[in-house]
């Protein structure tokens, strides 16, 4: 575990100076709120940012990717068949992602990548990519990253985890990928003693700054049928208009749809983010939709994240605590309410 | 505004004890700044939940679809609009609806105060008359509340509820703007290319969540034609060809029918301004047919009437 000290001032130039080795993604302002860029896109990074509006998983997963290719050409000799499109997987560092952002990549791997099942697409990108996080002095109040085994400057998922000293970052190593990023990096100084003991009372004081405490620990022990049977759902479902907003911003959710586009004879299969909340995601061939209603919808959402994943991976719950579904819902469904109602639903 | 909490909380809970309808669709108070959440009440001793304030911005109207109960619900002059649109749409019946009028001062546009006190953590907004009060760790400031009002509610010159059967509070003048379409006028005045340019710019963050759309009372289709998969009219990516479709095609079916109330754009997690496509259209219809959305119940919608005297000489 390396330990190393960045004075803001060369921070821009150390990141310049890592371009060759990696093609760097940083938090830019655009317009009202904050997104990850890539640093040679002209714009100047802005770190001090509370966190990125659409979380960075499309860095890793992208919204819309096109997957395969193939020809509708009869006369051509690879006519129908499907040829992976070339990606391009050279090493890339993600240069201040927020904790939580993190941990959603470690929650969401179990799905990605598992005995079973992989999506190489996902696998290949994840593992090309070093997450330099950055602790987050100032937690907002949306941020409940505590309540779902996280914390500001929690570790888990991180490469490389940056303490925000005023002049400097302190910088820690947390894994071969991550010191090899550092030892890249230019401009790095021995840390000292009164920095090291400086990032620990940060990391103290930012966790003590979040006061909600949304409880989980019961939702293990609910009875599947019974929580899916409860009484709340069409109240907690009436205002939601279901939208995207949630799933698409959301860090931990994962599901895609796969789409086949034409244009004259090139075809591409194309993998797009989908969403529970929309009617289409379950309507069968056959016109029957298991989940027509509105609060089955929402009940799904709510369900898969704080009971389905619970039950079938053991590793807690399906959020990070990020607070943005929270913040940018336009009727105000707010999850950690309804986790309470599920955390401590009784069915008589 | 208390004023205003408190008797919509009395209203409900009497129409809901004398059995006049059987449920109250009103705002709850939100669990975060500048949110309310819409709340179904039925049970006469939960009126107190409900709650009222200039950050009432999603249209209640869209709850009423299809339902088939008697219906409490409030309505603020566009609101009401859309109701009477929903009404003369066959979405709901005016029978069924004991429409509870507020004369509206307007919404606060809360991506305008995050910009006033820039984009620093709100931890509290409280309201007083024409001014409010944000708070935050280290800051308090007091804002006039009519510059912050929404584009939309700028412009509004339907602020008083045009159909209902009873009215908080007293109706006021309503408000006299002058170039109220200065926005239009001014993208009309770009060259082609230069449209297509910013509407391109405009609708570039867009992730195709339907926000818009879904937040809309005007989109009560049972299958929106982005969502039609056989045929498939729209792709589901993100080519800025499939979501220029979206927004164009959407924008035309509002056509006559929209009543600028804003909630498709206060939806928007990205903050596009759409209000910019419909517009246009409530402009042209003005001026076309000197229409105006939800105003009547008697009179059917220019773009669903034939009329001999028709200014297009196709149609005569
Ligand atoms: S919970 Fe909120 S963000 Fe999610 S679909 Fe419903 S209205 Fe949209
Ligand atoms: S469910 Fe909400 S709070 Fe949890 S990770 Fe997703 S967006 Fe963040
Ligand atoms: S298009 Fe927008 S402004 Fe017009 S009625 Fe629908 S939600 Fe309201
Ligand atoms: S709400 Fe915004 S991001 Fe969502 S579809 Fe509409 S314009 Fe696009």
């Amino acid at each position: 575990m390396t330990l190393k000290l960045f004075a803001k001032e060369q921070w821009l130039t150390t990141l310049e100076g890592l371009k060759e080795s990696y093609k760097i993604f940083v938090p830019v302002r655009d317009g009202d709120f904050h997104t990850f860029m890539p640093l040679d896109e002209g714009k100047k990074p802005d770190f001090d940012y509370p966190n990125t509006r659409l979380s960075p998983k499309s860095l890793i997963y992208p919204q819309s990717e096109r997957i395969f290719e193939y020809s509708l050409d009869e006369s051509a000799p690879d006519a129908h068949i499907l040829k992976e499109t070339e990606k391009d997987y050279s090493p890339r560092a993600i240069v201040g992602i927020r904790p939580c952002d993190a941990h959603a990549f470690k929650i969401v791997e179990l799905n990605f990548d598992s005995p079973e099942y992989k999506d190489p697409w996902w696998v290949q990108r994840y593992e090309s990519t070093v997450l330099i996080g950055l602790g987050c002095n100032d937690p907002v109040s949306t941020c409940f990253c505590t309540s779902v085994g996280g914390g500001p400057f929690d570790e888990d998922g991180l490469d490389v985890i940056l303490y925000d000293l005023g002049e400097s970052y302190l910088a820690k190593g947390l894994t071969d990928k991550g010191e090899d990023f550092l030892a890249k990096a230019k401009g790095r100084t021995k840390a000292d003693d009164a920095s090291i003991k400086r990032a620990e009372e940060l990391a103290k004081s930012a966790s003590d700054k979040i006061s909600v405490n949304v409880p989980v620990d019961r939702l293990k022990d609910k009875v599947i049928n019974e929580l899916f049977a409860a009484s709340f759902w069409e109240e907690v479902a009436f205002s939601c208009i279901n939208c995207g907003t949630c799933t698409y911003l959301c860090p931990t959710c994962w599901c895609f749809d796969i789409q086949d586009e034409v244009i004259g004879k090139e075809g591409d299969r194309i993998k797009n983010w989908d969403s529970c909340m929309f009617p289409l995601f379950t309507l069968h061939g056959s016109g029957h939709n298991p989940r027509d209603n509105k609060f089955q919808r929402v009940r799904q959402r709510f369900m898969h994240k704080l009971k389905y994943y619970v039950d079938k991976y053991d590793n807690g719950v399906q959020c990070s605590g990020c607070g943005r579904c929270v913040r940018y819902c336009p009727v105000n469904i707010d999850i950690r309410e309804v986790c309470k109602l599920m955390n401590s639903y009784r069915s008589d | 505004m208390v004023t205003y909490t408190d008797e919509i909380r009395k209203t409900a809970k009497k129409l809901l004890e004398d059995k006049t309808v059987d449920v109250f669709i009103g705002y709850k108070k939100g669990t975060v700044p500048m949110m309310n959440e819409p709340v179904l009440v039925s049970d006469a001793d939960k009126a107190d939940t409900l709650y009222w304030d200039s950050f009432c911005g999603l249209n209640l109207c869209n709850y009423l679809t299809k339902r088939t109960d008697r219906i409490g619900i409030l309505a603020t002059g566009c609101n009401s609009r859309n109701i009477v649109t929903h009404i003369i749409e066959n979405q709901i019946k005016r029978d069924q609806l004991y429409i509870v009028g507020i004369p509206c001062t307007g919404m606060i546009d809360h991506r305008a105060v995050l910009r006033a006190v820039k984009e620093r953590e709100i931890l509290e907004v409280t309201e007083n008359g024409d001014s409010f009060t944000v708070k935050g760790n280290d800051f308090n400031e007091t804002f006039d509340k009519k510059e912050y009002l929404q584009a939309n509610c700028k412009t509004c010159t339907h602020r008083n509820p045009v159909e209902y059967d009873e009215v908080i509070g007293t109706p006021f003048e309503e408000q006299e703007v002058s170039e109220a379409y200065r926005d239009v006028e001014k993208i009309k005045g770009m060259a082609s290319d230069k449209k297509w340019d910013f509407f391109t710019q405009m609708i570039s963050n867009c992730i195709r969540c339907y926000a818009c759309r879904n937040a809309c009372p005007l989109c009560y289709c049972p299958t929106c034609f982005v969502d039609e998969s056989g045929p498939q009219w729209v792709g589901k990516s993100i080519d800025p060809t499939d979501t220029m479709t979206f927004h164009i095609l959407r924008a035309y079916h509002c056509a006559g029918r929209c009543t600028d109330c804003g909630a498709c754009e206060r939806a928007c997690p990205v903050g596009i301004p759409v209000r910019q496509f419909t517009r246009k259209l409530n402009k042209d219809v003005f001026d076309l047919f000197k229409w105006e959305a939800g105003l009547s119940l008697d009179e059917r919608p220019p773009l669903d009437v034939y009329r001999p005297d028709d200014y297009n000489d196709f149609i005569r």
